[in-house]
């Protein structure tokens, strides 16, 4: 049993309840909440997200909750990001129209480009991942597990260093980020069976 | 790269795990949390509930099993059927599903797979396309005309006009993130999936295509997926009935040099 307190943020985006219902499984108490008050309780703070761009970030600043992401994130609490979380981290999005995301990463969201008739956008499916840089949420999964991907953009950081796995799907893309106490993955951990639950309980040991 | 996804799909009638010959026959098998529980331990690389409940009444228990299901359940679960509404999505949605297939409501209605990919994502929105193929006995025709099929709605009775690699392209312009393409001739057949129209499909649309109806063998799934070009199959009676397990229908298709996730990669821990 893990003594952690996860926030798992609602902003109306997304199936909110399988992640919360894997962290669970794992023996985590995890609330979906928007109030800032929980969310600055938590032990760790989780940003998931389906949907589209602009939707996501207005409703983050509608609800009052980008600045929350931001302040978790700055004092050092161990925060995930998840699929679009991940992609709200970064400067901006070309999806359907230019939208600025958080900007807490430098760098931009980008679609995929079929490069041939037998690529399908989304990218919706079990792909690997690729060690570039040793994750610590990683620990005791092995290079090339298989994770549930389901996405039609991509980022694109400015620094190369944060990108602590790619995939390959056309060309390879960073599908999972780390940088100090921030992690984000392109894919879905509470999807992704044993290996995606095992990651959720690596986030969850993290001090 | 990607690999091709196995998709055993239950229909589900008040509650209870049934599969459908032709849709006419109707065989019961279980209770449908445990039969996903099944599966997920098998490897199974999503799932999808079809509800074939026909009363209005039976859709909250639809909603209760895909609660009960997401509470033990780590991998994507697509449901269908009886889907009229955006309303009617989010409430799935919310109980945990991560995908809704709607076919009917599609062709009466195809402003709600936009107005449903604008307010949930076009990933979770997966357009149903029922295809019988047209017989034309019409022998001015050319062979290439003798190609094509026709969209059908409410189960399989009713031709709504629609020619099936336009509805497909047109569902994806609408917003739909992915086709579930079965073939009315083929389904409960045994006889395998209509290849030509898979395939057909597949090379029309940019979006993902899962292959159904008229699986009953192993090869069956890998010509779905090699000449059908489909990017996920979906089965159901091969399964069901313990002809074989996900685990030998992966090993099947790794023999035959396909793309899958195979045992060790998803293997249950204890």
């Amino acid at each position: 049993m893990s003594q952690a307190t996860i926030a798992i943020i609602d902003y109306e985006m997304g199936n909110l309840r399988s992640v919360q219902k894997a962290f669970e499984a794992i023996g985590c108490s995890a609330t979906i909440t928007r109030s800032t008050q929980v969310i600055d309780d938590a032990s760790h703070v989780v940003l998931p997200g389906v949907g589209a761009f602009g939707n996501c970030m207005q409703n983050l600043e509608r609800f009052g909750l980008a600045s929350s992401v931001r302040k978790t994130i700055k004092v050092g609490k161990p925060f995930l990001g998840i699929c679009l979380g991940l992609q709200l981290l970064f400067t901006k999005s070309e999806e359907f129209g230019v939208h600025y995301g958080l900007d807490i990463l430098p760098g931009h969201v980008v679609k995929f480009r079929s490069t041939e008739t037998t690529m399908k956008i989304p990218h919706m499916g079990w792909n690997q991942i690729r060690f570039t840089n040793p994750m610590p949420i990683f620990q005791g999964i092995p290079d090339g597990t298989y994770f549930y991907f389901v996405h039609s953009f991509y980022v694109k950081p400015d620094d190369q260093t944060i990108i602590g796995t790619v995939t390959d799907y056309g060309a390879s893309f960073a599908s999972g980020i780390w940088k100090d106490n921030l992690f984000a993955c392109q894919f879905h951990p509470e999807k992704s069976q044993r290996w995606g639950i095992q990651i959720l309980k690596n986030f969850s040991l993290l001090t | 790269m990607i690999a091709k996804r196995i998709i055993p799909c239950l229909d589900v009638k008040d509650g209870r795990v049934v599969k459908g010959v032709s849709f006419e026959h109707l065989r019961d098998a279980g209770d449908p949390v445990e039969v996903a529980a099944i599966y997920d331990r098998d490897g199974a690389d999503e799932l999808c509930f079809l509800d074939i409940t026909a009363s209005h009444e039976g859709r909250s228990t639809i909603i209760d099993i895909v609660t009960r299901t997401a509470e033990k359940i780590f991998m994507p679960l697509t449901v269908g059927g009886g889907i009229r509404t955006s309303d009617d999505i989010r409430a799935l949605l919310k109980a945990g599903a991560d995908k809704v297939s709607i076919n009917t409501a599609a062709v009466k209605n195809p402003e709600l797979i936009r107005e449903a990919a604008g307010r949930f994502g076009t990933q979770c929105i997966v357009v149903a396309i029922d295809a019988k193929r047209q017989s034309q006995p019409d022998s001015a025709h050319g062979e290439a005309n003798q190609r094509s099929w026709q969209v059908f709605t409410h189960g399989g009775r009713k031709p709504s006009g629609h020619d099936v690699i336009e509805w497909a392209q047109t569902v994806k312009e609408y917003g739909a993130g992915e086709i579930l393409l079965t073939s009315m001739d083929r389904d409960g057949t045994g006889e395998g999936y209509d290849l030509e129209l898979t395939a057909a499909v597949s090379e029309a649309v940019t979006i993902p295509v899962i292959a159904s109806g008229g699986a009953g063998s192993l090869n069956h799934l890998a010509d779905g997926l090699k000449k059908g070009k489909a990017d996920a199959v979906l089965v159901a009676s091969i399964f069901h009935y313990g002809q074989h397990t996900v685990q030998e229908a992966k090993a099947y298709l790794h023999a035959n040099h396909i793309l899958v996730r195979l045992n060790e990669e998803y293997n249950h821990a204890d």
